[in-house]
């Protein structure tokens, strides 16, 4: 941790890492904006019930499908939090955990392309 | 614009998975060659900045909800290949973990915004900010004239490479009726045809999410000319 904290300001890319954060800590406007003005999902993003409702049947091959993989944090909502404050609290662990998955592939992936290319 | 599993049967699925691989392995030996070490966090930075980005939920009101990728803003930062590397390991951890588009559709994601989206965007913005024009009023050996064509450049192409992506998913989920039904008739994937996701798809992105995604990419573009100029390619 001290390593990374001690990277992390001498990065010549403090401020971006920075913003990075500041979009986590602010990401629940993308839940609450929607709740405001009464949005739904993405157009084409529903579940097997929701697909039941508009077109009156869920498609068996759907359905199937829909049912192939369990993810670990649907919808970026934790079980039990996907109301209110709790909701928007478990949105911005969810982009910690997201970001920080996604940074860490991206140096591994990077570190293994960027070998052969020197430090420079 | 993340197909959830389920919408796509295994002819589109397949194809796009099969079409996806060869370009990863190609963005990859392009990332070999070009990509420094000291040029990792960017990578790193660019990824985090496209999935925290999507988190941005942007409502039409009493409508649906969309969102900007970044993808031309990456490919500007980074280099096209890769951003599309960086766009794609965002939509894989969003697909394995939060059920943000299907695992069967990572193919056609990372197809549609991971690379179409990317690489449209990305040659606009040069076809813009490079193309030599003698007109002086044009002229990018001007500093401030290449500045402006690069942010208009910049606009347009983030605006038409997430239009791209948006029609690509409205032909992906609107073509499974034609492919696959049932014994009944009645389709096995997606149930809606092509002259439903194209106008529900198209219009949305059209009015409204393009221009959010070209803001989006505009403003940040701002930030970094005056913070890290030397990060802007040509």
């Amino acid at each position: 941790m001290a390593n990374l904290k001690f990277k992390i300001q001498n990065s010549k890319f403090r401020k971006l890492w920075i913003g990075i954060a500041i979009l986590i800590i602010l990401s629940p406007v993308g839940l609450i904006l929607p709740e405001l003005l009464k949005a739904g999902g993405a157009w084409g993003e529903w579940g097997a019930d929701e697909v039941e409702k508009i077109a009156g049947y869920v498609p068996r091959g759907l359905k199937k499908l829909s049912e192939l993989w369990k993810v670990p944090i649907p919808d970026y909502a934790f079980s039990g939090w996907e109301q209110g404050l709790k909701s928007y609290i478990g949105y911005i662990f969810s982009g910690i955990i997201g970001a920080a998955l996604v940074i860490g592939v991206s140096i591994l992936i990077g570190k293994i392309f960027a070998g052969k290319n020197g430090n420079s | 614009m993340h197909i959830p599993d389920g919408y796509l049967g295994p002819i589109t699925y397949g194809s796009l998975w099969a079409a996806v691989i060869p370009i990863w392995i190609y963005a990859s030996k392009k990332v070999k060659e070009l990509l420094k070490a000291s040029q990792v966090p960017l990578l790193a930075l660019s990824a985090a900045f496209s999935f925290v980005i999507m988190m941005f939920n942007v409502p039409l009101p009493g409508g649906t909800t969309g969102h900007a990728t970044g993808a031309t803003l990456i490919a500007i930062l980074i280099g096209p290949w890769p951003a599309v590397i960086a766009l794609s390991i965002a939509l894989i951890v969003q697909a394995l973990i939060f059920g943000d588009g299907g695992i069967t559709a990572i193919g056609a994601n990372c197809f549609n915004m991971g690379f179409a989206g990317v690489l449209a965007g990305y040659g606009i913005y040069r076809l813009i900010s490079k193309l030599k024009i003698k007109n002086s009023k044009f002229n990018g050996k001007n500093p401030d004239v290449k500045n402006t064509r690069q942010l208009i450049g910049a606009g347009i192409g983030a605006y038409a490479g997430i239009n791209l992506a948006a029609f690509l998913t409205a032909v992906e989920l609107g073509i499974q009726p034609l492919l696959h039904t049932g014994a009944d008739g009645r389709p096995l994937y997606s149930p809606f045809p092509l002259s439903i996701t194209i106008p529900a798809i198209m219009l949305e992105h059209l009015f409204l999410f393009g221009i959010v995604e070209a803001v989006v990419t505009v403003s940040v573009l701002l930030y970094i000319k005056k913070s890290h100029p030397e990060l802007i390619r040509g």
